[in-house]
């Protein structure tokens, strides 16, 4: 390698005395670009039976440009049965190109893909049963870890659960108030412009409680613990996958679901129902704050129309709505943690899942919800 | 340390492949998997990077169902007991995973304490006990109250295998024990390794490529082959360093380049 500058990359095929000489020339540098390629009949004039020799009096600086085409060189002088005499060449260039494999290893063949639409349906509804039994499945451990622990022969850590409480419950207070508040604020809103034009500015209390109450608190303070919460549960259990923590446990035979699952379940299931009041509240206050501002409407006449639109048991029927909504997010977001792959990619895509299935299972959970109510007359 | 074969003298094995297959889905990871391991004794499953070594140690601590064959334990067929039977089996197995797999939102402490306060009825005070007992045998209580992720990997792996310990189990497992640490922390955990199973009695199956280690620690051992997906020579790495005349073996010990194929390994 020499440091000046030899200028253009070239080389030649020339006759020497009982040999083809190769002339190399000019620096050889990858990422100047520019590199002559040897030509698949660059060997063609060749004379047949005589070794084939390099000669490097004016080859400048090269780098693994120079190599790439030696190499290519070197499988031309195969083909054509031309004995080349490597040693003619800087030790250095020699001692790399006998790394490399006598011609480039082909390609394996990519797998053919027929397209069977019975196949597919057939492994789709497989796979559908087999991951509908799977999560029943660990529900039912889980819920058996559960009456174990009420009941003083459980395993479950105390520790495990307040922690998973402290992040579930009080550090989603904010992010709950300022959804809820603003959801309350808009319905109002989107009331007043209505109502006032009959002059009942009055009912956008009772709008804004119902709505509250029934439905929106309790669908968006567990879209915002999918999203959340149940996307970190997934996240972590993904990566304690993919550290082979999960392995650890299974070899102890400390069950996953009293480790893992039951505190995440139960911190969600004792923590949501709460917030969901608490986001009725604050979704009322959002709604009272724009009544007071845009409306004609005293603070107690709408207290008042609030009280009387609200009944008890529609308190009750959210409640209990988002404990499920608090079971489905913590089952589905432990399930798709614990399903995931090794990798940190996977850990991403699993955090993804679990919020895309947490979401639209509670919004599908609501719809049913829905038809109950309607059906048992709340 | 003469040879060990399959046939040898049964009287004193505790544990026995016979016949073993491991396969993901349709690719074979490895055959025809026969050896048996002594009580006591420290066995060393070896062979060169993606052989499947650790899938054969997966399957003996009951991660992965073979395909075929029987792994007894102490004369019982692990695989086809009943899971809560298997469980009670496991409970004697105690593992060191490559990366050590240390709870990581526990401390050390914690990761230790875990299995004792989750598979057994011992009191707060026998657990803080234990605890600080296991981490003194691997010189790790200092760091009894550091997370996983403030621990160097030689620090790792001794707090592994403290953890390993937790329920005093009879069979150790290592799964590459020396891999990433320096030669120094290495050789010290080999003396670990055989200071453990002179004191507690333990029997031990180490998953290494690691020749010093395997030469100063197994007693018996087996070569499986990546090429032929099955093993190729059986006994203690000294004895197949010495007169082990398969050409893969013999590279592998003498650290050499395979001669056949003509290619470095």
């Amino acid at each position: 390698m020499n440091s000046t500058d030899r200028g253009q990359p070239e080389w030649s095929l020339q006759a020497g005395d009982n040999a083809n000489v190769i002339v190399l020339s000019g620096d050889w540098i990858a990422q100047q670009g520019h590199l002559p390629e040897f030509p698949a009949d660059g060997l063609r004039q060749a004379r047949p039976g005589q070794k084939l020799i390099f000669q490097t009096h004016d080859l400048g600086r090269w780098d693994t440009g120079l190599i790439g085409f030696l190499w290519a060189l070197k499988q031309g002088a195969a083909q054509a049965q031309l004995d080349m005499r490597a040693e003619t060449l800087p030790d250095a260039a020699r001692k790399l190109l006998d790394l490399l494999p006598d011609r480039p290893a082909p390609a394996p063949p990519l797998p053919r893909r027929r397209y069977a639409p019975l196949a597919a349906i057939g492994t789709v509804t497989i796979d559908s049963l087999t991951e509908i039994g799977t999560v029943t499945e660990l529900g039912i451990e889980t819920a058996r870890g559960g009456v174990a622990s009420v009941t003083g022969r459980g395993r479950m850590r105390l520790t495990d659960l307040m922690s998973n409480i402290r992040d579930a419950g009080p550090s989603a207070l904010l992010i709950v108030s300022v959804v809820n508040f603003l959801v309350g604020a808009i319905l109002a809103f989107v009331g007043a412009v209505q109502l006032r034009k009959f002059a009942a500015d009055i009912y956008v209390a009772s709008l804004v409680g119902i709505a509250m109450v029934r439905e929106m608190s309790a669908v968006m303070t567990a879209i915002i613990m999918a999203g959340r919460t149940g996307g970190a549960y997934a996240a972590r259990i993904a990566t304690m996958q993919g550290n082979e923590e999960i392995d650890a446990l299974t070899v102890f035979g400390i069950p996953v679901s009293s480790y893992i699952i039951l505190p995440s379940i139960l911190s969600l299931t004792a923590t949501m129902p709460f917030l969901y009041l608490y986001g009725c509240l604050v979704g009322m206050l959002g709604g009272f704050t724009v009544a007071i501002g845009m409306l004609s409407v005293t603070g107690a006449g709408y207290f008042h129309q609030t009280l009387n639109a609200v009944a008890l048991n529609q308190f009750v029927f959210g409640f209990i709505k988002s404990i499920f909504f608090a079971i489905l997010i913590g089952l589905t977001s432990c399930r798709i943690g614990l399903q995931a792959g090794r990798s940190a990619a996977d850990v991403g895509v699993a955090a993804t899942r679990a919020v895309v299935v947490g979401i639209v299972g509670v919004i599908a959970l609501d719809a049913i919800f829905a038809v109950i109510a309607t059906t048992i007359g709340i | 340390m003469a040879p060990q074969t399959p046939a040898a003298d049964t009287s004193d094995t505790l544990m026995s492949l016979q016949g073993i297959t491991l396969a993901f889905g349709p690719k074979v990871i490895q055959k025809d998997i026969s050896f048996d391991i002594k009580r006591g004794s420290i066995f060393a499953v070896m062979g060169g990077s993606g052989c499947g070594k650790s899938t054969v140690l997966k399957s003996m601590i009951g991660l992965l169902r073979p395909t075929a064959g029987h792994y007894l334990v102490d004369s019982e067929d692990y695989w086809t007991a009943d899971p809560a039977h298997r469980q009670t089996v496991s409970r004697r197995f105690g593992v060191l995973f490559q990366s050590a797999a240390l709870w990581s939102s526990l401390t050390v402490g914690e990761n230790v304490a875990l299995p004792m306060q989750m598979l057994t009825k011992m009191d707060p005070a026998t657990v803080r006990s234990q605890v600080e007992l296991k981490l003194g045998l691997v010189d790790m209580l200092h760091a009894i109250d550091q997370y996983p992720s403030e621990l160097s990997g030689g620090m790792k792996k001794r707090a592994g295998l403290a953890r390993a310990m937790a329920l005093d189990p009879d069979i150790l497992f290592f799964d590459e024990p020396s891999a990433g640490l320096d030669p120094i922390t290495s050789a010290r955990l080999d003396d670990l390794i055989l200071n453990l199973r002179d004191g507690l009695g333990a029997t031990i199956v180490i998953v290494s490529h690691e020749l010093p280690s395997l030469f100063k620690i197994a007693d018996d051992g087996i070569f499986l082959d990546a090429k032929t997906k099955t093993p190729i020579a059986h006994g203690a790495p000294s004895w197949l360093h010495d007169h082990c005349d398969e050409p893969q073996v013999h590279a592998f010990m003498h650290r050499e380049r395979e001669t056949e194929s003509g290619r470095t390994d």
